[in-house]
């Protein structure tokens, strides 16, 4: 184990599935020369040279549409969206695209492609620079959609996502990447994709928290501590496929469910989630499900406004306590 | 299709205007009245440069002091466009940018206090605090936002000039994007429509280099941006971006086509950004001798020198400029402190026109 960074965690996940394989490649704005607009991939352009290493023009449709056809033709590219707010420019290349292709082609074409950059918002920047797009690209059947809580998970589920045959986007948040954790330092370390986590196991509450959220439930489960209520966090780690069997286990053991999410209330995960629970565990449930998202709004800039706006602490403790009626 | 035969239109503006760069503006072959300037207005330019300068240089000092949150991606160097672009169209007629947005803004009326209270996050904002520096917005002074995603506007401002056609009015719509925004799909949708339906838009590339990190030559198969405009048959122009006459001619005369003839037009404004992209980009990939070379060209050091020589003002009718400008920014400044903030409620007005819009926790 080695303590790194949750931007390093990426950096080796890519750099060792880049050694393993040479089909492998990065491509996307700033990710050479300027190391990355978030410094992910820094020094991977000296490593691994101009052609696998690749500088774009701002032009998000065409370079992902780019890497969908090398893909069709046996390449294995990761894409990198300086954030995926900008990937909306590209979305009918994901949706239209590397989604249906091999449906459509009655499983003829695979499209092996990573498609990875922050998520979320990261501070006031108002609201083009501030989606969460999980909820958004899971609706698309034929998408995988990954979102890690740490550089441990970063590590494992990237390095599954280069290796499945399938388009998986990972989705990282943009405030995690100076987060620290414990990173395995096996090359084979690989988390399935599809398989959730207990990150703290607890008796009264189950809490759904993925990505920047996970941290947020953390919080709230070390608050109530002091008033003796033992929460049970899980970590999906990836939004499709989706481990509900893992939370409807745990559901039934705590028998109250919370979900918090940074994605719009509107058909966000939390509401897919809370679908699934009541549909598999309506009789184990001692309260109404209750979900905590950004508002139904967009993301504003003015710092009272965006700190309202987003998942909040003491809304996620009150949330807590009221499904346990306390 | 560049090395084809270029249409009569093409060959006229050519001509006239793919002009080598006029290095300054003293010296130049022509004088400001030449081009239809006054006095009083080229001294009106010199202080909304001034105030384009001293307010950015206000918001990085509150920057760094933690006042200001988000992106703030200043134009210090660029101010010769807005200004020369402000000066050649009416009140009347539209403007629409990119997220680099506060020097144009400026330019077209918006006041200081506004925008600098909008980077505050105040409810007295130009956006009342919802949209901060990349999404400025001014009804009032047709400026039509401040846009984040890159090339985002490109096509709006074109649409805003099919509404003008549509109307039957005599109004131009200016449209300014970044160097890298020409390599976005909208870009070549946007122009091949406004051409074929002949709009009246003005698309104005700021050319300043750089795309964040990636230098033109590194983003572009053809880095003479103007020449994009020839596979449409549009009239195009390359016009030095520290000169403010320069600007001031060309976009003249693209307005004024746009406005008789509802012909659309591409100009290439060749400019430098002194700072790094954002207050969080060191610049690093470009060298101190580079930006040196740029500083020396400064436009308002230029207009300046020229302001000087042709008498049209003294030294000390510049240091009084400059203090009523120094004091316009301090007031914008305090002004932007005091202002509240926006209330709580107000997260939830203007996501629809409606009062009483059902949203759902
Ligand atoms: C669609 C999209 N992709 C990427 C970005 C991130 N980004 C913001 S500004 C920028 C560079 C734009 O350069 P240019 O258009 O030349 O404008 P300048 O910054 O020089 O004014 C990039 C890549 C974005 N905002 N939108």
């Amino acid at each position: 184990m080695a303590i790194m960074e949750f931007r390093e965690a990426i950096r080796l996940a890519m750099i060792e599935e880049m050694e393993r394989d040479e089909r492998v490649f990065l491509m996307g704005e700033e990710v050479g020369l300027y190391d990355g607009a978030y410094k992910v991939s820094k020094g991977m352009l000296e490593r691994f040279g101009p052609m696998r290493v690749v500088d774009t023009p701002i032009s998000e449709a065409g370079f992902a549409g780019i890497g969908i056809g090398a893909a069709m033709v046996g390449l294995r590219p990761i894409i990198e969206f300086m954030t995926w707010n900008f990937s909306l420019v590209a979305m009918d290349q994901l949706v239209n695209h590397a989604a249906s292709i091999l449906y459509m082609s009655g499983g003829q074409f695979p499209i092996p492609i990573v498609f990875r950059g922050p998520n979320g918002a990261a501070g006031q920047l108002g609201a083009t620079h501030s989606r969460s797009l999980e909820a958004t690209y899971a609706h698309w059947p034929g998408l995988k959609v990954v979102t890690p809580s740490t550089p441990a998970d970063a590590k494992g589920l990237l390095k599954s996502a280069i290796r499945d045959d399938n388009p998986v986007l990972v989705l990282e948040s943009e405030l995690m990447y100076s987060m620290k954790g414990e990173v395995p330092e096996d090359p084979d370390f690989l988390i399935p994709l599809g398989v959730g986590e207990i990150k703290r196991p607890g008796r009264d509450v189950t809490v759904v928290a993925h990505s920047k959220s996970y941290h947020l439930a953390r919080m709230a489960a070390q608050e109530l501590e002091k008033d003796g209520i033992d929460v049970e966090i899980i970590d999906p780690r990836t939004i499709r496929p989706l481990d509900i069997d893992l939370i409807v286990s745990s559901v039934k053991k705590t028998n109250r469910l919370v979900i918090i999410d940074e994605c719009a209330p509107f058909g966000g995960v939390a509401s897919e989630i809370a679908y699934q629970v009541q549909l598999r565990a309506f009789d184990y449930l001692d309260a109404p499900i209750v979900r905590i998202t950004t508002k139904d709004t967009p993301a504003p800039y003015a710092k009272n406004l965006y700190e309202y706006w987003m998942p909040r602490l003491d809304e996620a403790i009150e949330a807590i306590k009221k499904v346990l009626y306390r | 299709m560049t090395d084809g035969t270029p249409t009569r239109t093409q060959a006229q503006f050519a001509s006239s205007h793919t002009a080598e760069l006029t290095p300054s503006l003293v010296g130049a072959t022509y004088s400001h009245r030449d081009i239809g300037l006054s006095d009083e207005q080229v001294r009106a330019m010199y202080r909304l440069m001034l105030l384009q300068r001293r307010f950015e240089e206000a918001a990085a000092k509150a920057y760094g002091e933690r006042k200001i949150s988000g992106f703030l991606h200043l134009y210090i160097g660029q101010e010769a466009v807005s200004t020369a672009a402000e000066f050649a169209i009416r009140p009347d007629d539209y403007v629409i940018s990119a997220y680099r947005d506060h020097g144009i803004a400026l330019a077209r009326g918006v006041s200081a206090r506004a925008c600098m209270a909008e980077l505050f996050g105040k409810v007295t904002g130009c956006s009342r605090g919802k949209g901060g520096s990349m999404h400025y917005f001014s009804k009032e002074h047709n400026f039509l936002g401040g846009h984040g995603i890159v090339g985002g506007q490109i096509p709006i401002g074109t649409g805003v000039a099919w509404a003008i056609k549509y109307r039957g009015e005599e109004r131009v719509c200016l449209t300014f994007m970044g160097d890298g925004a020409v390599a976005q799909g909208v870009f070549h949708e946007s122009l091949n429509m406004a051409m074929l339906w002949r709009l009246p838009v003005v698309y104005i590339i700021e050319n300043n280099e750089y795309g964040m990190g990636t230098a033109v030559s590194r983003a572009h198969a053809t880095p003479d941006l103007a020449r994009r405009a020839l596979a449409y048959g549009m009239p195009s122009a390359q016009i030095d971006g520290m000169n403010v006459f320069e600007v001031y001619r060309g976009v003249k005369e693209a307005v004024e086509r746009a406005r008789r003839e509802h012909m659309p037009s591409l100009l290439e404004v060749k400019t430098y950004r002194y700072r790094g992209h954002s207050m969080s980009d060191p610049g690093t990939y470009r060298t101190k001798e580079e930006v040196e070379a740029h500083r020396k060209r400064d436009p308002i050091v230029n207009l300046r020198h020229y302001m000087l020589e042709a008498g049209l003002a003294t030294e000390a009718d510049l240091e009084a400029i400059e203090r009523e400008v120094r004091a316009e920014i301090e007031d914008a400044v305090a002004f932007a402190e005091s202002s509240p903030l926006p209330p709580i409620e107000s997260l939830y007005e203007d996501v629809y026109t409606d009062p009483d819009y059902p949203f759902l926790a």
